[in-house]
């Protein structure tokens, strides 16, 4: 189905996105950003979105439940390290296999309808699996309290290859190297570049032309012959293995999987991560994740304290009254500022971050947009 | 497509490249000074503690709360204020100027009562602020799974309002300690005052928030009340932040049973209470005994927001402000003057961990975790409200006595809606390390962190 040979353009854009990526730890530190959980955070969802939008920005199937693939993926890969072995790679592909037949049971059936229906389909069967999650599965998912490792799990392999159990809880480990800290994100980085690069030759191949077909008018594609069901469900069933992987990521950089990850509102997050950065392009979804997950993390942390201190340099009087206008929307406020945001770039900037992009590029750089606008594949 | 002269294989060479130099250095920087412990302050002038509590969602009211009383505590350490309990404490190591000389600073961070943010929000204090302390949560579920977190990790957590039974039993960690009392002794406190307030025949129905706090509340309350010859009929599972709980208790008005225990917190407890009143289910009459309300966990914040419907109404609680010893007279005195009106009882919690946190240390003569956890372990204190306290070794649970409250009648303030009906001792609601409900866990080694 893809294309044999990788292009050059192919291969300098994932080139310039694993710089990019791999070095995250240097130019996000004068920003707050650069330590390792946070770092995790934005190559976890930035692969969540990436898989996202390759339903929603290619077919235009917009989903709402894409919450509950990461989720069945979080507690496959716990599951994993409770029974077999606290290495990463089993649990990394028990999450993906997993995510992958759920999302295959219900995209088989939500697939049927299209548009709005479609929506509301998936959102009722992730709110159904979170609502499961919390009550008739607790023996699986532990409810409320969250999936934990504890010192009595078989851990099968591990038990056979070691003869005595470690003292206290054991760290997930990537053949001897512990998965926490900046080692995790490293893994999780790789792993970003490989889903980008999936992702990329999935849009520029046969398949994904399919897919931007189904977008574009899908009742043409059917009287040209074209069946579309079978593309559908394998576009459904491949971002919900993105989902899964980001859910295996999770559990990999922290051993815990909650309910709550399952909830509409983190469906709802991947959403505007998608549209925050540009639905349809490849990069814009992972700058939309890390955004929101910069909010979420550094504005949620300033309090009064912290930005008496930001703006001390104005005189006393100012200051106050800066601090006093300012401090609604940071702290227990980021919702109101990242709702601000989101509107802002809406109404504005319907194309998302990407679009504010090449407008800035087309107007201070005077490239003729027509020639440029395609490359970047957006 | 324009064709360039570089290779496919050189291309993938320099990836290859690029990805080993950047990862490189921080293998090698993690080992760089093995001896020590995670984030310790070393020569600097300040020292780091995080407070994470809940900000937005159904417990926001008590981790408002729990912020006020840390920065009150954080004053009171960098020797600003009044001092409030630092007067009254007692053995005392502490001398108003920072912890070990080291002023305190703090960040905050928001749980949304959630397990994953309250993790995200501990570990970007932990791993970019360089907190030495995690401290907060108003959640069983979120105060179990940071506390695990904090193990993992290697720093101190000293737990906030939690009062599930797991969190110093079946989950109990090395480097985690609680102050706080637990479902156990709320029931152990319970079981007397019920007993001669509505006597030994009385047919209970249970409605439960469904995680951790809540099962094991209701194991506890369920074990007490059954010893004093109550029967339990139903028990019954409600989804935390239901809201509207008018299905769940419909069908208690037919059930034949007369008495209702709700293992409810925060709005939830307001929501079943207020709605449990409104359907008249206190003015109701069974088997010829009065139908009554049982709320095993009150605080002041709930009673406040359920307004008129806590009249009469039983329950236990960790601490009262209007408790009349030296340091309770203290804490509310100085959380007053700073804020305008009286401490809750999760910031009384959290004002005296803090405390505790840096007295521990001041006697350690280091923040090193385990250095800690051994001043900490055994550790006997009063003058903190609580009168004589201990910090068993064996769970990190505290142990002192237990208030149990009722709703007053006649409220003379808007925080003055309960009152103190009995002080329990601690030894009628001490139990041994291995009782059944605490059973199953493992304290394991302290960490000190990957430094």
């Amino acid at each position: 189905m893809l294309p044999k040979k990788i292009t050059d353009s192919e291969l300098s854009i994932v080139l310039i996105f694993s710089a990019v990526v791999l070095t995250m730890p240097i130019w996000l530190a004068p920003i707050g950003a650069g330590y390792p959980d946070l770092l995790q955070k934005f190559a976890i969802f930035g692969l969540f979105a990436i898989g996202y939008n390759i339903l929603f920005g290619m077919t235009g199937y917009l989903s709402f439940g894409h919450a509950a693939f990461l989720g069945v993926g979080s507690y496959a890969a716990v599951w994993s390290f409770k029974l077999l072995t606290m290495n990463v790679l089993p649990a990394v592909v028990f999450g993906v296999l997993f995510s992958g037949l759920f999302a295959f049971l219900i995209g088989y059936v939500s697939l049927r309808r299209s548009g709005i229906y479609f929506s509301i389909l998936t959102l009722a069967f992730a709110q159904m699996s979170y609502n499961l999650a919390y009550s008739v599965l607790t023996p699986i998912t532990n409810g409320e309290t969250g999936l934990q490792l504890t010192n009595h799990d078989p851990r099968i392999i591990d038990t056979m290859l070691l003869d005595q159990a470690p003292e206290g809880l054991p760290s997930t480990v990537l053949f001897g190297v512990k998965m926490s800290g900046y080692p995790g994100f490293y893994f999780c980085a790789l792993i970003l570049i490989l889903g980008f690069f999936i992702a990329l030759r999935i849009s520029r191949s046969p398949f994904g032309l399919v897919l931007k077909g189904i977008k574009s008018n899908q009742t043409r594609m059917k009287f040209t012959g074209f069946n579309t069901r079978p593309y559908m469900i394998t576009a459904f069933v491949i971002s919900g293995m993105y989902a899964g992987l980001a859910g295996s990521l999770m559990a990999v950089t922290d051993p815990l999987a909650g309910a709550e990850r399952m909830q509409w509102t983190a469906s709802g997050e991947v959403v505007l991560m998608t549209i925050l950065g540009g639905v349809g392009t490849l990069i814009g979804p992972v700058l939309g994740a890390g955004l929101i997950k910069y909010f979420e993390n550094i504005f949620s942390a300033f309090n009064d304290k912290a930005l008496h201190e930001l703006f001390a340099f104005l005189p006393d009087g100012l200051e106050n009254f800066v601090v006093t206008v300012v401090s609604p929307f940071v702290g227990e406020g980021w919702h109101l500022t990242l709702g601000v945001l989101f509107m802002i770039i809406i109404i504005f900037l319907p194309g998302g971050i990407i679009q504010g992009m090449e407008k800035i590029n087309n107007r201070f750089f005077k490239r003729s947009s027509s020639a440029k606008s395609g490359s970047n594949e957006s | 497509m324009k064709e360039t002269n570089i290779s496919r294989r050189s291309v993938l060479k320099g990836t290859a490249a690029l990805g080993m130099a950047s990862t490189a250095p921080m293998f090698f920087v993690r080992n760089a000074y093995a001896d020590g412990y995670l984030n310790d302050p070393g020569d600097a002038s300040s020292v780091t503690l995080g407070f994470n509590v809940p900000q937005t969602g159904a417990y926001a009211d008590e981790g408002a709360d729990e912020l006020r009383a840390y920065q009150l505590a954080v004053s009171h350490l960098n020797g600003e204020g009044d001092g409030g309990m630092m007067n009254t404490m007692q053995p005392l190591s502490l001398k108003g100027n920072g912890i070990l000389g080291k002023k305190v600073e703090y960040v905050t961070g928001d749980t949304q009562t959630k397990s994953d943010a309250a993790r995200a929000s501990a570990k970007r204090m932990i791993e970019k602020d360089g907190a030495v302390m995690i401290t907060g949560g108003s959640s069983s579920g979120v105060a179990i799974a940071v506390q695990g977190l904090c193990q993992e990790a290697g720093v101190i957590f000293m737990a906030g309002l939690t009062h599930s039974n797991d969190t110093t039993g079946k989950d109990k960690r090395r480097n985690g300690f609680r102050h706080f009392f637990n479902g156990y002794m709320s029931g152990a406190a319970l079981g007397p005052v019920l007993e001669k307030a509505y006597g030994t025949e009385r047919n209970a129905y249970h409605l439960t928030a469904d995680y951790t706090w809540g099962w094991t509340q209701e194991a506890s309350i369920k074990a007490s009340t059954e010893n004093i010859g109550w029967n339990t009929q139903t028990t019954v599972k409600t989804p935390v932040g239901a809201g509207d709980f008018s299905q769940y208790i419909t069908p208690v008005l037919n059930s034949g049973a007369d008495t209702l225990i709700l293992n409810h917190y925060g709005k939830d407890m307001i929501n079943s209470l207020t709605q449990a009143v409104q359907f008249g289910l206190r003015d109701k009459s069974v088997n010829g005994k009065d139908f009554v309300i049982i709320v095993p966990l009150y605080s002041r914040l709930m009673a406040q927001g359920a307004g008129e419907a806590v009249q009469g109404i039983f329950g236990s609680t960790n601490w009262h402000w209007s408790l009349q010893d030296e340091g309770s007279k203290a804490f509310v005195k100085s959380f007053g003057a700073a804020y305008g009106f009286p401490p809750s009882q999760a910031a009384h919690t959290c004002y005296v961990q803090t405390l505790l946190y840096a007295d521990a240390c001041e006697r350690a003569g280091t923040f090193m975790p385990c250095e800690v956890v051994n001043a900490l372990e055994g550790h006997k204190f009063d003058g903190m409200g609580n009168g004589p306290t201990e910090y068993r070794a064996e769970d990190h649970q505290c142990f002192k006595d237990v208030l149990v409250v009722q709703g007053k009648e006649n409220p003379s303030s808007q925080f003055d809606v309960l009152e103190v009906v009995e002080v329990t001792p601690r030894a009628q609601v001490e139990y041994a390390p291995d009782n059944e409900f605490f059973a199953g866990g493992d304290l394991g080694p302290c960490n000190n962190g990957a430094a």
